[in-house]
């Protein structure tokens, strides 16, 4: 479209200082953007809890998705525990307050805490994180329906 | 022969005329689809089966922020015609495009803010994502700003190309923050490779109303190019004769 030979040679000057410059910035930024790579992630995953990668003095987001029929509440207050896993590592979470409305199990979440002595995962936020994934409710039912009988028949081969 | 098309297009009197014979087609468009879209969008798409009726923000979130970075790269793709080129309908639609951009930016944060409060339990997150978009907001300003702080309108446009030229390296980083650092906010569900990740009843409206941005985009575009046009080429022999013919 743009005949580069056929250019004044201003013009190309002026073209080629631009590409230069939009170049150069992005250098810039990549390089930038690699040295704060660890303060760019918004959270850890339960692997890095459980290899020790995560801060162990003071308060980080732990992301994963709450394991299926792990969540518990002892006693009558908003006390939750629940295990969180990244389908590698599991670590035991808990939490008091109130949770969001996406929260549930099977459900991928971000919890801001400290990790305690014990190494349960206090938290003082729970936040959910939605997938996405958008479908009405019939098409969930009749993939969950399918996923079930799949596993079903799995179960019963044994 | 684009060229020459391009060559044509860019004289301001034939910009003029030909863009005021656009506007009412570019109109009834823009209706149209919004009609559609929005009608598809509230009321025949199904509930999300996580959501529910919540997730319906996505029609105007969703297109919002598509439109706030694509209306960025037109922004500086024609502010870097007009330095080099110096052509002055491209500088005109660069500075034309920056409030416009700005508005679309603030509306997909504010939608996405009201969409993450119920959904995540916040209203707001230091994000990867999030934190982009609001420099992108903040990139606009400062374009706005800059340009009227420059008496000149030639200078000014040529300052703010560059400035804007510098910011574009932001708009890769805001499509693909959600890829390369761990988020709260959710991958693409559309501009992806495979299949997209939501049910086709839900996807027509959603495209149809990103058609109707794209559409309002150009019909502001027009009316404020039209504007800062008018104002730049006072006194000049072919704004007089528009002028008198009325």
């Amino acid at each position: 479209m743009i005949n580069l030979l056929k250019m004044k040679p201003q013009r190309r000057n002026r073209l080629s200082l631009i590409l230069l410059m939009v170049a150069g910035v992005s250098v810039a930024a990549w390089f930038g953007l690699r040295s704060f790579n660890e303060n760019l992630m918004f959270f850890f995953s339960t692997s890095d809890v459980v290899e020790g990668k995560a801060p162990k003095d003071h308060l980080f987001r732990l992301g994963g998705m709450v394991v299926k029929g792990s969540v518990q509440r002892p006693g009558e207050g908003l006390t939750v525990k629940f295990m969180l896993t990244d389908m590698a590592k599991e670590v035991p979470v808990e939490y008091t307050g109130i949770l969001p409305d996406l929260f549930r199990e099977g459900q991928g979440i971000i919890a801001n805490g400290k990790l305690a002595e014990n190494g349960v995962f206090v938290a003082q936020e729970v936040l959910a994180k939605h997938d996405e994934n958008y479908m009405p409710p019939e098409v969930a039912g009749s993939m969950k329906t399918a996923a079930g009988q799949s596993n079903g028949k799995g179960e019963s081969g044994k | 022969m684009i060229m020459r098309f391009l060559h044509k297009f860019s004289s301001p009197p034939y910009f003029y005329s030909i863009s005021g014979r656009l506007l009412p087609w570019l109109t009834v468009l823009f209706l149209a689809l919004l009609a559609y879209g929005l009608y598809g969008g509230l009321v025949t798409a199904p509930a999300d089966y996580q959501q529910g009726d919540s997730f319906r923000i996505i029609y105007v979130h969703v297109p919002a922020a598509w439109m706030s970075m694509f209306i960025y790269v037109v922004m500086a793709v024609s502010g870097a015609i007009g330095l080099i080129w110096r052509i002055k309908l491209a500088e005109i639609v660069s500075i034309s495009s920056a409030p416009i951009g700005a508005s679309f930016t603030l509306l997909a944060l504010i939608t996405g803010s009201l969409w993450g409060k119920p959904m995540w339990g916040t209203w707001w997150v230091w994000d990867a994502r999030l934190t982009s978009e609001l420099i992108l907001l903040f990139l606009y300003l400062g374009v706005i700003g800059l340009y009227s702080a420059i008496e000149d309108n030639r200078t000014a446009s040529r300052a703010v190309a560059i400035l804007a030229l510098v910011g574009v390296v932001n708009i890769p980083i805001i499509h693909y923050s959600v890829e390369w650092w761990s988020s709260l906010h959710q991958g693409p569900t559309v501009t992806k490779f495979a299949k997209p990740s939501i049910h086709i009843d839900m996807l027509i409206p959603l495209l149809v109303m990103a058609g109707a941005f794209k559409v309002y985009y150009a019909i502001a575009l027009l009316l404020r190019c039209r504007n800062e046009l008018v104002q730049r080429e006072q006194g000049s022999r072919w704004l007089d004769e528009i002028l008198e013919n009325k």
